[in-house]
């Protein structure tokens, strides 16, 4: 039996300096495969006692065992090894930029506009659409702005002939969609509109959102409320809003709506445009077929760029229309 | 409207400082708009008189001048014109500040020592004017500060009056809402009749009563036009914007500017006869006091003598009739003119005055009685003259009626939102003039003054008190209503959701001027005639678009020249396009791409976009949509006629796909192959809702075959064919290859085909996917001229 520790010994060290999966492996059948030296000990038990086998027949199984786990550790080693070589192989460069399209982006006016309208929906507004080329009847006469109205100079119209022009205001979709359906209304219109007037400050074409709401019940207190509301969510700041009387010939009584927009230099609050507003004048809803009596309703009225402006910081109007991709990219 | 503080402040004077005051008024929708101080910041600047002058010895143009400050006299050397013995002005002594901090120090002039200048207005930072020095009257106090002499602590207010408050176009009008907003009484100068001093007075006809429903006309005779208008009424004008002209010009001016009434004043030797307000005869001419010629239409309403118009009724008078230092004998005129009939006039002729202004929006209609006397006693103290009685003609059928409105106490608190203390109410009414007539069971009933045109109806007051009360006072509540749920077709897409889809595939949106270039546009659109603006801005913003193309290619156009090589933009948006009479206004959505593909980088490579990148693009948008749509060859003048696709759902036009026509690209100067696509709007949101169908079990069968077939064959065709003889259970039939060369012969290509069939509900045979396949092999050999490719 001394050879069998011999044997152990000798197979310990084969495994050892084995450095392959093959070599391992023929290690194995060397040893312990069914012709293996270890396996072949079992022979020499038939010329023992019957007290002596049993012993005997431990010291083999253990033998076997011994370089069977050795065999086992062996592998799990090289098999480890192999796996971390091919990984090794495999690295990529994971800082290179990814294959395939680039985003795009909404234009800042539409990105403002969505963002209305969400405000809006939620408080279950719908989004009304109307003609852009408008007649006259619907864009000033139905709004109480006769044609000898003072007010009718200030909006430098874009005209086709004396009776069809270009809306000067999204406000005749409030007319139509009144002359189309019953109150209750809750509405805004989104949408392009247009003046003969381009300069610094001015673009012949620019965005406007109108909204309408006709109740039963509803006062000015209402539209404060609403007004001071979308202007806090819109700019996601807790800021001031003031309220002052204003002229416009569709609401009565009318206010301009001021925010708060930094600081005069002897800490006086800075205040800045930024809307329209009024209760709806009892003579929009004659034209509407509305009885002013019983429904009241209020209205509001904001220029999409200018609050874009705000918003985003941008400083010159022309801007949105030259679609300049540099300036584009920056609103995605 | 700009008038000064000061000048306010002696009609009524609250107990509050510029600013607060100037908020005020702005808060209460009289927006004050800028304010500046009526003079440059100086000191040092007192009244100083002339002594005497000398020649200097060694300058023509300068004179050496003794100068009193009241307590020495100086040298002064001075080359203002009129610098003579005894006038008074402002004389900065050496050691005084001028407007842009400039320091008087001795110095010599020529050779004469000079301690200290003599001003001109516009050192002062008074005016721009720069006409010699200024002459102070010769009453003036040698020795006082001037700014204390000219009461100059003073600031210019400028408001931006909405329309409909003309009543706000005077200090009168601005000191009744000053008033009611301080709970003060205003009060203006005394006003009563002047009595006659002689009998004669003007002939009047007005032969245009509904334009002219009130006309007053006076004589005022031997006046001594060369009298100036005194310092303190100068000044008034000056800070409101108004220049000195004369005094008869000044004080009609200043009437206008403190009653809010114009007037005017004819030379009476210049008028034929009498005068006659009547319609412009078509044609007539008249040259107006600023020279210009104008061709009066017979829509204008003048005043005329027996042979002529003199003047356009509320807009500028003619040169002709007006007066002048000569003139002896005035007629003066005050009147109310209907705002209708001048609408728009004064703007035909290119005009806008401070008469037009008010006449427009509305004079008081019974004030030009007033604002007479008060002109004529303000003249007769400058320039003297003896008045004669008014005549006036009244057509009371044609004044604005006496109005009354009845409010109901109910009707405040609903629309303001606001219980109001009742005594508060009708002390805000009463403050504006607005008197209570009578008290009516459930309010009131209010009188509206004659100087407030704007008010008619219930909510005009209501305003009123929402107003003065202030509307930051105002309660706050949130709107209440029904919280029904609204309906939303799952069918139909919204618009966003397409844009979404456009810039994840890379697209910027652009929008673009709904009117274009003409000449551009009759390149994309040549058949069709594109909406003309009749004042457009510019001859390329003066048609409106047929097509979003003309915008986009614009837009890549400036994006090229702006070394942007890859542009893919999309934008949505209305196209206008005549159909007989009527206007379609149609929603499109377009799209233009060029240069590379992918973005360039190490992996994308720089392939450049072609028509098959965007058509892929398309064809999942509308999987988005959920509809299915067909390209088929087709002609567009705008697009190359080998790469033009018309799209198609079930047997409606929805679009185009396609390269720009090579010759219109050359002519609107763009590089690169330019892929564009426009669809309407409408045709293409609404899709399906999803319906289920059951996964089949059994195993999915696939053949692919690659046949040589015509070139001129599509694919389209091809697969037409194979469908039709392909059985119930094909499910996919997908081109994996096209291949064109000489080996195929001329005008030939090869085309390899997967074809995938499936059953609900077994496994299909082998013999059953075999006469399938070569049925469909055999129908492409008969119908379209296919051979299997060995």
């Amino acid at each position: 039996m001394e050879n069998l520790d011999q044997l152990v010994q000798d197979g310990l060290a084969a495994v050892e300096s084995a450095d392959s999966l093959q070599a391992l492996d023929q290690i194995r059948v060397e040893y312990l495969g069914k012709k293996g030296v270890i396996t072949q000990q079992a022979k020499t038990l038939g010329k023992l006692s019957a007290e002596e086998r049993p012993a005997a027949g431990q010291k083999i199984n253990e033998a076997k065992g011994q370089v069977e786990e050795a065999i086992n550790a062996r592998r799990t080693d090289l098999e480890r090894a192999a796996i971390e070589q091919k990984l090794a192989s495999e690295s990529i460069d994971v800082t290179l930029p990814g294959r395939g399209q680039e985003l795009g982006g909404l234009h800042p006016v539409t990105r403002t506009l969505q963002r209305i309208e969400q405000f809006f929906s939620r408080a279950g507004y719908t989004v009304e659409q109307g003609p852009e080329i408008e007649d006259d009847y619907h864009n000033f006469e139905a709004l109480n702005i006769p044609g000898h109205h003072p007010a009718r100079a200030m909006h430098d119209t874009f005209y086709f002939n004396p009776g069809t022009l270009l809306r000067t205001h999204t406000s005749p979709v409030q007319i139509r969609t009144m002359e189309d359906g019953k109150p209750p209304f809750r509405m805004i219109c989104p949408g392009r509109v247009y003046r003969c007037d381009s300069d610094m400050t001015h673009t012949p074409m620019f965005h406007q959102v109108e909204g309408l709401l006709v109740e039963k019940n509803v006062s000015f207190a209402d539209l404060k409320s609403t007004v001071e509301e979308f202007l806090r969510v819109f700019f996601e700041r807790d800021l001031e809003v003031r309220f002052r009387p204003s002229y416009f010939p569709f609401t009565e009584p009318s206010a301009e709506v001021d925010i708060e927009w930094g600081r005069e230099e002897d800490g006086s609050i800075k205040w800045l445009e930024v809307m329209g507003c009024g209760m709806v004048h009892p003579k929009v809803f004659e034209h509407c077929g509305i009885d002013a009596e019983e429904y009241r309703g209020f209205a509001f009225g904001l220029g999409v760029e200018r609050l874009a402006m705000l918003r985003y910081g941008v400083n010159d109007l022309r801007m949105f229309f030259e679609n300049d991709l540099r300036f584009l990219r920056q609103f995605r | 409207m700009k008038f000064s503080e000061q000048w306010l402040r002696e009609w009524v004077n609250p107990a509050n400082d510029t600013q607060a005051l100037m908020d005020q008024i702005t808060m209460a929708g009289l927006e004050v708009d800028g304010f500046e101080p009526v003079a440059g910041k100086f000191s040092g600047i007192v009244v100083g008189e002339v002594v005497s002058v000398a020649p200097h010895p060694d300058a023509d143009k300068l004179r050496v001048c003794q100068v009193s400050d009241g307590k020495q006299t100086v040298q002064v050397v001075c080359g203002a014109p009129n610098v003579r013995d005894g006038l008074k002005v402002p004389f900065a002594v050496v050691g005084a500040v001028l407007p842009g901090d400039f320091r008087i120090k001795k110095a010599k002039l020529r050779g004469q020592s000079s301690e200290g200048m003599l001003c001109s207005e516009a050192e002062l930072g008074l005016s721009e004017s720069h006409d010699g020095l200024m002459e102070l009257p010769g009453d003036a106090p040698v020795g006082q500060e001037l700014g204390e002499f000219l009461k100059l602590n003073d600031v210019a207010i400028d408001v931006d009056l909405t329309p409909n408050r003309s009543d706000c176009l005077s200090i009168k009008g601005i000191a009744r809402e000053v008033g009611a907003l301080n709970s003060l009484v205003f009060e203006g100068p005394e006003i009563g009749p002047v009595e006659a001093a002689h009998s004669e007075v003007p002939e009047i006809i007005v032969k245009a009563p509904k334009g002219c429903p009130r006309y007053l006309g006076r004589i005022l005779r031997n006046v001594d036009l060369t009298v100036e208008s005194p310092l303190w009424m100068q000044e008034k004008l000056r800070r409101s914007g108004i220049r000195s002209i004369d005094a008869a010009v000044d004080v009609t001016n200043y009437v206008m500017l403190e009653l809010g009434q114009p007037l005017h004043a004819f030379d009476r030797y210049e008028i034929d006869g009498g005068i006659v307000v009547r319609m412009a005869n078509p044609g007539e001419k008249l040259v107006l006091l600023d020279g210009q010629e104008v061709e009066l239409t017979g829509d204008t309403l003048v005043i005329a003598d027996h042979a002529k118009p003199i003047a356009i009724a509320g807009v500028m008078g003619g040169e002709h009739s007006g007066v002048s230092e000569k003139t002896r004998d005035l007629i003066l005129e005050a009147a109310y003119f209907d705002p209708i009939t001048l609408a728009g006039k004064a703007r035909h002729y290119g005009l806008h005055t401070d008469a037009s202004h008010r006449f427009e929006r509305g004079v008081d209609y019974e004030l030009a009685r007033d604002a007479m006397e008060r002109a004529t006693a303000l003249l007769m103290s400058i320039v003297g003259g003896e008045p004669g009685a008014i005549v006036e003609v009244v057509s009371k059928q044609h004044l604005p009626e006496d109005r009354t409105v009845d409010l109901r106490e109910k009707r405040v608190a609903d629309v303001l939102g606001l219980e109001i203390n009742r005594t508060t109410l009708e002390e805000i009414l009463t403050r504006l003039g607005l008197h209570i007539d009578k008290l009516l069971k459930d309010g009131w009933r209010v009188h509206v003054p004659s100087f407030r045109p704007d008010i008619s109806i219930e909510e005009d007051l209501i305003e009123e008190i929402g107003r003065i009360y202030g509307y930051n006072n105002l309660p706050v509540t949130e709107p209440t209503g029904a919280l029904g749920l609204r309906a939303q077709e799952e069918a139909i897409r919204p618009v966003s959701a397409i844009q979404n889809y456009f810039v994840a595939c890379g697209y910027q949106e652009a929008i673009t001027y709904s009117f274009v270039d003409p000449k551009v546009q009759g390149l994309i659109d040549p058949e069709r005639e594109g909406i003309a603006l009749a004042n457009p801005i510019s001859s390329d913003l003066s048609v409106m678009r047929t097509s979003l193309w003309s915008g986009l290619l614009k837009t890549v156009a400036y994006n090229q020249n702006r070394q942007q090589p890859r542009i893919r933009l999309f934008e949505t948006g209305l196209r206008f396009v005549k159909e007989g009479d009527r206007i379609d206004q149609q929603p499109m959505l377009a799209g233009v791409v060029v240069g590379n593909q992918l973005p360039e980088n190490w992996a994308n490579g720089r392939r450049n976009a072609d028509f098959f990148d965007v058509k892929g693009e398309l064809e999942s948008l509308f999987r988005l949509l959920g509809i299915e749509v067909r390209f088929l060859p087709g002609q567009h003048p705008a697009l190359h006629p080998g790469q033009t696709a018309e799209l198609m759902r079930a047997g409606e036009h929805v679009g185009w796909l396609g390269t720009l026509h090579p010759q219109v690209q050359k002519k609107l100067e763009l590089n690169g192959t330019i892929l564009m696509f426009e669809l309407f709007l409408n045709s293409i949101v609404s899709g399906y809702v999803p319906n289920f169908k059951d996964i089949s079990k059994f195993p999915e069968v696939r053949r692919d075959l690659a046949i040589i077939i015509g070139s001129d064959v599509g694919f389209a065709d091809v697969e037409r064919v194979a469908k039709k003889h392909a059985g119930g259970y094909l499910t996919a039939l997908r081109a994996f290859d096209v291949y064109e060369g000489e080996s195929l012969g001329e005008g030939n290509r090869s085309l390899a085909l997967s074809l995938f069939w499936q059953h609900p509900e077994r496994t299909l045979n082998e013999e059953e996917v075999h006469s399938l396949f070569n049925g469909v092999i055999e129908a492409l050999r008969e119908e379209l001229g296919a051979t299997l490719r060995s």
